[in-house]
Parts: structure tokens; C-alpha cells; sequence
């Protein structure tokens, strides 16, 4: 009997490694060709520009996303990323709170801008109780208070051939060898637009905490975190991603995510 | 019966008269493995997915200063070194080298679902977006090319619809299979109508619904959706559950056709072709006959 029980152990023992070596070599298969540029993985993307097309056929210009109540507000907003940029441009601009920082608009506009907080505070005002989606899967609801990103875009008034917004930030994300990456990101200009994007600098009926982005972040509520860039300085206008960090839209673009945050 | 047409008897050596009878037609053959392909990335991805954030929630959102956490799966350290656990409402189980805390021997790592059942086996959200969403598409066009063939060849009408007489052959079918004692008839029985008409018209549909529920973009679409379901992290629970009973599904799946008899069913699902019983000596009367 005890012969038996051993020999059984042995052979579910050996079983169990056989079988979840199977597994393992099954899944690591399929990891060579996933990587940024991996055939494969480059052939899998074409349904990321499907995905995006079929929800701007479906979500239009102006779907708004749901919008909650005070009651819906029961916690703090959950912050992520990066918490307290420990850049010396950073602290330089906390140290007085924010009094020298300035928002510039460049690129492919008529009339570059360069706004302190108190302007970009006198113009209209929008405040929304929304619900933060982060990629990882977790949700937040807070109510955020900013500036339309499209009245900025108006007074620096859009050429033509611009299609995109990009954000640049300050605060370093990833320190590599070629030195420091800032924060970047793009969303393009349907999206920037949109009535309920803006360029938030209050929360929950406060100033932006610096853990959630002060002086300035932006809400785009019909996607997900990774495309509300914080601690922003300046918004460029760009006609292509050429000269976006690695060439995909953003730094988590750059790092494999869609680029087309909307699911 | 337009099966007769596509049926030959072939007697057999020890005189039992059986019959290949075409039995899934070229639109559920070919469906059915497109789905068996996709859902097997869909499953290994979103599991992927899930350990980014290995926790399910009630409600509209995740509750950070407040409790509404049904499901974690994580890792702690203890006196006897880090442990995987897995909690579910609120009951705490070891699960060390399978949920939380898993590795090769010396190598392991906090992660929820071990590396053996994530695409790709190291952890990268960004790559498990993709495969998951690209097949996504795949399992949902083939789902609505089965639905629209299944309706014209008439599959569900005259396969999937339960009938009142199945509901009268419910206790005896369930009695069947928990004696493993099958009929190998053209029709499905009770219980095969219920899994797949389940797995086809509640399961895959409910997985779709709660995937787009979890959008911010389709949100915006459909704001009606997440109210129907509960909140957004209400969707996200039930689109994790609801992967459980696919599994579930999946694991009596392949162990009736074990033990129904693996070569006649594999056949059936790849040619079409079904050996269905002899016919009984002294057949009772059947409904089909009554």
C-alpha cells in the first residue's frame, strides 16, 4: 500500500510537471513575434485601427461620456504614474506655487500662446463628475473643473493642416540612457475638441493636487488615463507623429499600448 | 428527414447495423473552430489583462477608501516567506505556486495568473490589448456568420430550439449522463441544447456586452449599458465570471466527448460525418413516430 501511494505521488508529481510543461512552452511560443515591430505582433495591430474607426463611427464628435452625481464622489481621485515629478524645473515652478509656470501653445498655430494660470482660470469654465478608467482596469469617479481645450485651441487659432494635440509634460517618466522622458502624449483634434475635454486645474472643488497633475491636466472622458497626460506645459500642434518621441503617439504608445485609448 | 439522403448504412464486422449520418454542416464546423481558436487567446490574454489589476469590484467604480472588493488575487509575506492567496468575498486561500505568488522553483514572482496562462508569459498589458481585441473581432464576426448561416440552413431551429419533449427527457437525460451512458443520435439531447444554446446565445453574447460596457468610447454610445449591468466594475466582475463558466463549459466539453466517444464526435466536428446507434430491435415509440 505505501509502495503504491509513493508510486502515485510520483506519477501525479511527474504528471503535473509534464503536463504544465507543456503549458509553459505552449504560452512562450507565442512571445517572440509580440514584441514592438514583431511581425506578428505588427500583423495583430490592423484591429487596433478598426477598433478606433468603428467607435468614432459609432461615438461621433459629440457622444458625451456619462456624467455622475456628487453622491457618485466617495473617495479621493485614485492618482497613478508619476506622483511627485522630482524634477528641479518641477519643484522650481511648485516651490512658488505655480506662479512663474506658464501654458504655451505652439506649433502649427496663427497666434502662439504663452497663459498663466490666472488666464487660463478668467476664461469660461467647465466642471464634470466623471469616471476615471484606468487601463489596468480600475475606475474613479471624481468632478474635475478646468478649461474647454477647444476655447485655447480658438484664441490660438488651428492652421489648417494641424491634426493632432500634443501634450508635453513635466515630468520624467523613464530615465534611460540617452537621458530623461517626459510625459508625452497626442489625441487628435475631434477629441480635443470634444465639449467635455479640458484642461483641468481643479478637483473635487479644489486646486489639482500635485499627485493628480498640478498645475494643469487634461480630461479626455471618452478614453482611458493613459491619454490625460498631467503636470503639463505645453500643447504643440502636430500634423503627424513623426516627431513624437518613438513615432507611435504617445509614451505608452511608444511602450506598446493603442493608440486609441477608447476601450 | 433530409438527413436520410445524407446517410449510408455500413454493416459492421460484428453484424450491429450502424449509420454515418452528416450531421454539423461546413458553417458549425468551421465556426466552432474559429471560436475554439479564438477563445483560447482570448481566455490566455485576458488573463494577462486581469493581473494588471487583480481585483474585481461591485458598483461604478473601485473602491479605494471604501469596501467593495469580491475578488483578489495577491501575494503577502509571511514568516515562512512571500505566499500567493486568493481572496473571494472575503475568505482568504493559499493558493502559493498557482494565483499570487508563482515561478519556476527559486524564480518565483507576485503575479496573479502564473505565466504558463498569460499571453505573453511575462507580464506586458499593452501586447494582451491587442491579441485580446484583435480576437475579439475574429469571435465576434464568427459569431454573427454562425448566427446568420444557423438561422438560412436552419441549425437552430431544428438543433438548438428546446422543445417541450426535451424538457420531458430532462431528469432521464441527466440520469444518462451521470451514468456516462450515451445515444448517439442525430438530434441533441436536453442537456447539449442547454450548454450550447447557453454558451451561444448567453454566455459569448453577455462577454461581448460587458467587453464594450467596459469602454469609455462606447460608454458614451451606450450610456444606458453600464446602468442595465451595474456600474462599469459590476461589468468588468461579470465579464470575468462569465470567462469561469466558459472554462467550466470548456472542461465537460471535452470530458463527455471523452466519454462519448472521442474519434466519432472529432469526426463529426471535422467532416460532419456522425455514426449514430443501431437502431433499437423493438423501438419503443417515440414522439417522432407517435
Amino acid at each position: 500500500m505505501a509502495k503504491f501511494q509513493i508510486s502515485r505521488r510520483n506519477f501525479l508529481t511527474s504528471a503535473s510537471l509534464g503536463l504544465s510543461g507543456i503549458a509553459l512552452s505552449g504560452c512562450d511560443v507565442f512571445d517572440s513575434g509580440l514584441g514592438i515591430g514583431g511581425g506578428l505582433r505588427s500583423f495583430l495591430e490592423n484591429a487596433n485601427g478598426l477598433t478606433w474607426r468603428a467607435q468614432r463611427l459609432l461615438a461621433g464628435r459629440d457622444a458625451l461620456a456619462p456624467e455622475f452625481t456628487e453622491a457618485d464622489i466617495r473617495q479621493p481621485q485614485r492618482p497613478n504614474g508619476v506622483t511627485a515629478p522630482d524634477d528641479d524645473t518641477y519643484k522650481g515652478l511648485l516651490s512658488n506655487n505655480f506662479a512663474d509656470w506658464r501654458l504655451e501653445v505652439s506649433g502649427l498655430v496663427e497666434k502662439p500662446l504663452s497663459l498663466t494660470r490666472e488666464q487660463l482660470q478668467n476664461m469660461p469654465s467647465r466642471t464634470q463628475i466623471t469616471r476615471h478608467d484606468c487601463v489596468e482596469g480600475w475606475s474613479c469617479i471624481a468632478k474635475w473643473t478646468g478649461t474647454p481645450l477647444s476655447l485655447v485651441l480658438d484664441q490660438a487659432v488651428v492652421k489648417p493642416q494641424a491634426r493632432y494635440v500634443m501634450f508635453h509634460c513635466l515630468d520624467t517618466i523613464e530615465q534611460s540612457l540617452s537621458g530623461d522622458i517626459k510625459y508625452y502624449g497626442t489625441i487628435d483634434l475631434i477629441d480635443a475638441r470634444h465639449q467635455q475635454t479640458i484642461l483641468a486645474y481643479g478637483l473635487n472643488g479644489k486646486p489639482l493636487p500635485v499627485e493628480n497633475g498640478a498645475p494643469l491636466r487634461v480630461r479626455v472622458e471618452r478614453q482611458l488615463g493613459y491619454k490625460m497626460p498631467k503636470y503639463i506645459y505645453k500643447i504643440e500642434l502636430v500634423d503627424s507623429f513623426a516627431n513624437v518621441g518613438g513615432g507611435r503617439g504617445g509614451y505608452w504608445e511608444d511602450n506598446g499600448y493603442d493608440w486609441y485609448g477608447g476601450i | 428527414m433530409d438527413t436520410v439522403a445524407n446517410s449510408q448504412s455500413t454493416p459492421k464486422a460484428d453484424g450491429k447495423d450502424t449509420t454515418l449520418i452528416y450531421r454539423q454542416s461546413r458553417w458549425t464546423r468551421l465556426t466552432h473552430w474559429i471560436w475554439a481558436f479564438s477563445l483560447f487567446f482570448m481566455l490566455l490574454s485576458g488573463l494577462q489583462i486581469f493581473n494588471a489589476r487583480p481585483q474585481l469590484y461591485v458598483g461604478k467604480q473601485s473602491g479605494f477608501e471604501f469596501n467593495n472588493t469580491i475578488l483578489q488575487i495577491g501575494a503577502e509575506n509571511t514568516a515562512n516567506g512571500p505566499r500567493g492567496f486568493t481572496e473571494i468575498f472575503g475568505h482568504r486561500f493559499d493558493t502559493t505556486g498557482m494565483l499570487g505568488w508563482s515561478g519556476p522553483p527559486g524564480q518565483e514572482t507576485p503575479r496573479a495568473f502564473p505565466a504558463w496562462a498569460t499571453i505573453p508569459s511575462y507580464y506586458d498589458l499593452g501586447t494582451a490589448r491587442v491579441v485580446h481585441f484583435f480576437f475579439a473581432w475574429i469571435l465576434s464576426t464568427t459569431l454573427l456568420v454562425w448566427l446568420i448561416a444557423s438561422l438560412i440552413n436552419g441549425h437552430i431551429r431544428r438543433d438548438l430550439a428546446p422543445r417541450v419533449s426535451d424538457l420531458r427527457k430532462l431528469p432521464r437525460d441527466i440520469v444518462d449522463h451521470a451514468k456516462l451512458r450515451f445515444h448517439h443520435t442525430r438530434e441533441y439531447n436536453t442537456l447539449q441544447k442547454m450548454a450550447y444554446g447557453g454558451v451561444l446565445f448567453v454566455l459569448l453574447p453577455l462577454m461581448i456586452v460587458t467587453g464594450l460596457a467596459m469602454s469609455p468610447s462606447m460608454n458614451s454610445v451606450l450610456p444606458w449599458l453600464n446602468e442595465i449591468l451595474g456600474g462599469r466594475q459590476t461589468a468588468r466582475t461579470i465579464h470575468f465570471t462569465v470567462m469561469v463558466l466558459l472554462v467550466l463549459f470548456f472542461l465537460i466539453h471535452i470530458l463527455m466527448i471523452l466519454a462519448a466517444g472521442p474519434i466519432n464526435e472529432l469526426r463529426s466536428i471535422i467532416t460532419g460525418w456522425y455514426r449514430t446507434d443501431p437502431p433499437a430491435k423493438h423501438a419503443e415509440p417515440t414522439e417522432r413516430s407517435a
